[in-house]
């Protein structure tokens, strides 16, 4: 596109997706980003890395389960939910699907991915002897790889589309750019290694993977900074950067950027390793105190911190336009 | 007028410049299709619609250019009225995003959101362009003008364009009412009044609009976009699915490098310095 000057015009009026939508993309992002985490764990982290991966699949479960119920209770009418799959007009009844409207495509993508993360859920409750499963054999070898990648990608999916379904659309903001989808997507991953770094505390087997977390985590808030800058350079160039990033959304704003502090930070001033990662060494007076300070801050408030910056950050996106 | 045939399109020209603002339409609007009122918006001018939405399918915009000191009478000018409706766009942004198949194209080539479809998802609130559509508080239901889809089944007129006293709203077949436009906005332009100018009865705007309008200013005061504005939704997936596409990349590439620093936890320390570009 040239580089226009001018105002977007837009004399839309906004659709009302507020509270049950906001929430459905905040834990859809978790899902599909836990999703993910967990199988590159799976798949290219070592063999320690098993719990953290399980735990993965856990979350992606769980947080996908309030999903269909917050889209559902968006609805005008909530019964017919399935009309999104199903067309009812009369002489033209089928299957509903429109590859060119995200709304359409994401429902399927939200049915598949539920699959693909029940069976993960199911996996990994075997595999830690709470159910028994005998099929979940099936997917010890190559096909068990192949599940996890296509899981992955379509978890990818879910934690973008939203932001690419806001912007096929023609309102302010969100038609301006390009960038949402994967600001969402890198929001997502970031908030997802965030949440099981938080919830590591209650598998210690995994605590082992913790390091791996705290780098990924911050990669990922590197990628949503990056996203960012994007998005709010798009927005100046269409004029609608007033709209996203004035008051009151600045603070939303701000509660997104202190949710990427402690990543940024991290890669800042340690790079790719972490610190008190040598809990063995000897340690003087000072780095006594530091050990037992650092779990609840690195392990409780820093991850609580950025999953609010990921709700906060589409909080702003979705209400400045509201 | 010609009886009504289903495979021909019609639709509306409007023609602003003989708006007297007295909303017939409205009113003709609300009683036929059967359309409650609601309170009544107070803002700067003399129109207490405030917009077109759920239950208001002609709305009279009053658009006030009346200089603060006046030397000289208005001539047309100082108040801009036009009735504003559903454009039912050839290309319609509406259809183009319900994930259901509520919108539909009739016989007439309107664009019909079916209420017994529909589900209220408020996706086609979010892509009209014109700010037409809204959701019915007690139906659950996104409501518009259905360009009078069942008297037109009975071979009857839209409300609306019966009712208005002075013509500013012509119903008819889209082609002759193009014509029709054309010869109007030639005629006012000899009469010297050059600021004159149709709006979507070319496909220039959403592949032309069946419900177009004569209008006496530029579009963007009527609060309708202007050609390199007239842009449909679709128009963002290509970029909205590649931004995706390269974060995922990236992101996955960030999650591999996270897991193999552990494995060499020294040798590799200023291996990837580039990490999550
Ligand atoms: S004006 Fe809006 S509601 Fe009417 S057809 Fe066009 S996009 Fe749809
Ligand atoms: S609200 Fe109804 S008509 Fe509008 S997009 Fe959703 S299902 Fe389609």
């Amino acid at each position: 596109m040239i580089m226009s000057l001018a105002q977007a015009q837009h004399f839309v009026s906004a659709p009302d997706w507020t509270w049950y939508i906001l929430f459905y993309f905040f834990l859809a992002g978790l899902s599909g980003g836990s999703y993910v985490i967990a199988t590159l764990f799976r798949l290219r982290g070592d063999r320690a890395d098993e719990p953290v991966s399980r735990l993965g699949y856990y979350v992606a479960f769980v947080a996908l389960l309030p999903c269909p119920l917050l889209l559902t209770l968006d609805l005008g009418k909530p019964l017919r939910f399935w009309h999104m799959m199903w067309n009812t007009t009369p002489g033209d009844a089928g299957l509903s699907f429109k590859y060119w409207s995200p709304m359409s495509v994401g429902v399927w993508a939200l049915i598949i991915f539920g699959a693909f993360a029940t069976v993960a859920f199911l996996e990994a409750l075997v595999r830690d002897g709470k159910l028994r499963l005998p099929v979940v054999r099936l997917l010890e070898g190559a096909l068990g790889t192949v599940v996890a990648v296509i899981g992955a990608v379509l978890g990818l999916f879910i934690a973008g589309y939203t932001g690419v379904l806001l912007a096929v659309s023609n309102q302010p903001v969100w038609s301006d750019t390009w960038a949402l989808g994967g600001l969402f997507l890198a929001s997502s991953l970031s908030g997802s290694a965030a949440l099981l770094l938080l919830l590591l505390r209650y598998r210690q087997a995994a605590l082992v993977s913790a390091d791996k977390l705290i780098v990924s985590e911050r990669l990922y808030s590197l990628l949503e900074l990056v996203l960012i800058v994007l998005f709010a350079l798009t927005l100046l160039q269409a004029g609608t950067f007033g709209i996203a990033f004035g008051f009151p959304w600045l603070l939303l704003w701000l509660v997104a950027f202190a949710g990427l502090a402690p990543g940024i930070y991290g890669l800042a001033t340690s790079w790719l390793t972490v610190k008190g990662e040598e809990p063995a060494a000897p340690a003087h007076a000072s780095s006594v105190a530091t050990e037992v300070r650092t779990p609840v801050m690195t392990s409780v408030l820093l991850p609580a911190l950025v999953l609010l910056g990921v709700l906060a950050l589409r909080a702003a996106v979705i209400f400045s336009i509201h | 007028m010609a009886a009504i045939t289903p495979g021909r399109a019609y639709g509306f020209f409007t023609d602003t410049s003989v708006c007297i603002g007295c909303k017939a339409c409205e009113v003709a609007c609300k009683e036929w299709n059967e359309l409650p009122g609601h309170e009544p918006a107070f803002g700067d001018g003399y129109d207490n619609t405030g917009s077109l939405d759920a239950q208001n399918w002609r709305r009279v915009q009053f658009i006030d250019n009346v200089p603060d000191e006046t030397m000289s009478a208005g001539q047309g000018k100082a108040w801009l009225m036009m009735s504003d409706v559903c454009k039912h766009c050839k290309e319609a942004s509406c259809m183009e995003v319900c994930p259901t198949g509520a919108i539909i194209r009739t016989e007439f080539d309107s664009v019909f959101i079916q209420p017994d479809v529909c589900n209220g998802c408020r996706n086609c609130i979010a892509a009209c362009p014109y700010d037409v559509i809204t959701q019915d508080e007690d139906k659950g239901v996104a409501q518009k003008c259905t360009l009078c889809y069942d008297r037109l089944q009975g071979d009857m007129e839209p409300a609306c364009a019966k009712a208005c006293p002075t013509e500013s709203i012509q119903f008819g077949p889209v082609d002759e009412l193009r014509e029709a436009a054309r010869q109007r906005v030639t005629d006012l332009h000899d009469q010297g009044v050059t600021e004159a100018r149709l709006y979507g009865e070319d496909s220039d705007i959403y592949g032309g609009l069946n419900a177009f309008f004569l209008l006496m200013d530029e579009p963007e005061a009527y609060r309708l976009p202007n050609k390199e504005n007239a842009k449909l939704p679709r128009r963002n997936n290509l970029g909205g699915y590649l931004g995706t596409l390269g974060t995922a990349v990236l992101g996955v590439l960030g999650g591999l490098i996270a897991l193999r620093r552990r494995r060499e936890p020294v040798a590799a320390s200023q291996a990837e310095p580039e990490a999550g570009e």
